[in-house]
């Protein structure tokens, strides 16, 4: 069984057709990017997937859950014990330091625990930063943060919209190794990207356009490692 | 880590290090605060203020005997049933007709301390008795007999059912004219000790007159504990003071509970429209607790939790500020301290959190209407 599957999925604004009979799978431990020009529905997606909207018409089966006919109240819990979320625009809490933040998703989740928060945030080479405020940290320092809250519970799936979005080269690097590292652990993984580079990094590339499924990439060298075209040298932090 | 100490720490953390933003929300509560406390206060402290003030306006409670006359024993039972806290005065009077050259004249013998501190509207050109052998004399026997401080006035009195044909007389020296506007014009008066010396009988008094600090209903309660420790006296309400002093009372009083509701009123809109303004500038913050898994239940309580802290701590603010507004005002309206009331404190700091809470409700209910897609989308 895959670990998520959306069945002729529709999402009709008026006249609009954000997602237009889309239909694909994820395998568990799979890293999937999902491309498309703007207004080519990967937010509406990313939204369905998150547990943060439902489809007009079609499945969506998360874990052999059918996600579309879920209460609100359920997507919630859903959404708290299986995905992980990364932002493109980071979403700290302002007034909670790094650690604080990643204490914030076990908190909803289950428990509070400092130390495995601050080990998540060893995990994404922040752990002399675990007592700052976000206006304190970088783009890609928060970006991190973000990282390690979303994996802080384990979830099934760690789903990223535009997550190098805001970043620089070295930082987009860095989140990427993050990535690949996770991948390697199992996460699974789905990554909203405008960028072909970020895009290409993933083991397969779904395109998107106008609503429906335009195209379908497997990546048969999968490094899980960015390649820079015309890099020309690389910052080890931000 | 305990949940509960990781509420603690957000809620905590949302107010420490967003000071600038809490500031404004806790300065209204505390401006609310501090008038309802404030207003509170005055309302609880008027009767007292108020009571010292119509003690200056005489006696609120007469003692007469059952039979005419009572005696000295008689007075000293009946005012032992008053708290001496709440005795301003006692002041006995007896009368006896006595004669100044040859003309009748009204004598009261009194403590002069007690009709002093009974009588604080009494005028006096010269100065009040201070000890045997002095006079006070009404303004109008002032004017009939033209008489004057410093001189000797020799009263003459006739005693009754006696055989002897001489009348006694005593040697007194006038050292003040009493100005009352009153009755009191028309009498003399001199120590008891001298009437009693005048008259040759000792220990009977025609009247008590007594100011008492205290309301209506405790006056009343006064007077029949008055009554009942000596049976051969009675107690009344002076009822032209007393019914009075209720009215204004109670017409004042409700006066400071209408402004005290309508702060009351005030501060909820202030701080509802606070809170509102508090909940929509942090419709992201919202909506990504609410992707991250947060669920109605949960953003309520942190919102409610920091909403009520709020209202704690400007309710602690307020009752402060409240007493120092309060004592402002009674220093300037009754030009005197007023009493700090410890149970306002708790009771301020209830309120506050009370008015933040509900005041909070409607806003954090919107607040669970904040749909995650759209606010992290910046929509």
């Amino acid at each position: 069984m895959s670990l998520l599957e959306l069945r002729n999925i529709y999402k009709i604004y008026g006249d609009l057709h954000a997602l237009d009979d889309v239909s694909l799978t994820v395998e568990k431990g799979e890293w999937v990017s999902i491309m498309g020009p703007s207004g080519s529905g990967k937010s509406t997606m990313m939204n369905i997937i998150g547990c943060m909207d439902k489809p007009t018409k079609g499945e969506v089966l998360l874990d052999g859950v059918n996600i579309a006919k879920e209460s609100a109240k359920n997507l919630t819990g859903i959404r708290r014990d299986k995905i992980g979320l990364i932002f493109q625009q980071f979403h700290l809490v302002n007034y909670l330091t790094a650690v604080e933040n990643v204490m914030l998703a076990q908190y909803y989740h289950s428990m509070p625990d400092e130390k495995e928060a601050l080990e998540a945030l060893d995990r994404v080479g922040l752990a002399d930063r675990a007592k700052h405020l976000p206006s304190q940290l970088s783009g890609g320092e928060q970006q991190r943060v973000c990282v390690a809250r979303a994996l802080i519970n384990y979830p099934e799936i760690i789903l990223a919209d535009e997550p190098t979005g805001n970043l620089d080269e070295a930082n987009e690097e860095i989140v990427v190794d993050l990535f690949h590292k996770l991948h390697n652990e199992g996460t699974t993984l789905i990554v909203v990207t405008h960028d072909p580079e970020v895009a290409e990094v993933a083991q397969r590339t779904l395109v998107l356009r106008n609503g429906k499924l335009h195209k379908e990439v497997i990546n048969q060298n999968f490094t899980g490692k960015i390649q820079f075209e015309d890099r020309q040298e690389v910052q080890p932090h931000a | 880590m305990k949940r509960s100490s990781m509420y603690l720490r957000m809620i905590t953390a949302s107010l420490m290090r967003r000071r600038s933003r809490m500031l404004v929300a806790l300065l209204s509560i505390a401006i609310g605060a501090t008038i309802l406390s404030g207003l509170v206060t005055v309302y609880y402290d008027v009767p007292r203020q108020m009571g010292a003030q119509f003690r200056s306006y005489g006696a609120n409670l007469i003692m007469t005997g059952t039979d005419g006359a009572f005696t000295t024993e008689d007075m000293a039972k009946g005012l032992a049933a008053v708290p001496a806290d709440a005795l301003v005065g006692a002041a006995p009077f007896r009368y006896e007709n006595v004669r100044i050259h040859e003309h009748p004249v009204v004598a009261a013998g009194t403590d002069m301390a007690g009709a002093m501190a009974t009588n604080p509207f009494w005028r006096v050109e010269g100065e009040w008795c201070s000890s045997d052998g002095q006079l006070l004399v009404g303004k109008q026997i002032a004017e009939s007999f033209r008489l004057k401080t410093g001189e000797t006035l020799t009263l003459s009195y006739t005693p009754e059912n006696t055989e002897a044909a001489e009348d006694v007389t005593l040697d007194l020296t006038i050292t003040g004219i009493l100005d009352t506007g009153g009755s009191e014009e028309e009498y003399v008066y001199l120590s008891l000790h001298d009437l009693e010396t005048l008259t040759g009988e000792a220990g009977t008094l025609d009247v008590c007159e007594l100011s008492v600090q205290a309301q209506a209903e405790e006056l009343k309660q006064y007077a029949g504990q008055i009554s009942n420790a000596a049976p051969g006296i009675s107690a009344h309400l002076v009822k032209r003071v007393t019914a009075s002093e209720t009215t204004v009372l109670s017409k004042l009083q409700a006066l400071v509970l209408l402004v005290t509701v309508v702060v009351l009123a005030l501060t909820m809109i202030c701080v509802a429209t606070t809170m509102t303004a508090v909940v929509t500038e942090r419709r992201k913050e919202i909506g990504l607790r609410k992707a991250i898994g947060a669920s109605d239940k949960s953003i309520i309580t942190e919102f409610m939790g920091e909403s009520m802290l709020l209202g704690g701590l400007g309710g602690i603010l307020g009752a402060g500020l409240g007493f120092v507004f309060a004592q402002q005002v009674s220093l300037r309206v009754f030009s005197s301290d007023i009493r700090f009331q410890w149970l306002i404190v708790p009771v301020t700091i209830a309120v506050c959190i009370i008015v933040t809470g509900l005041s909070s409700v409607l806003p954090i209910r919107s607040a669970t209407e904040v749909d995650p897609a759209l606010v992290l989308k910046g929509e």
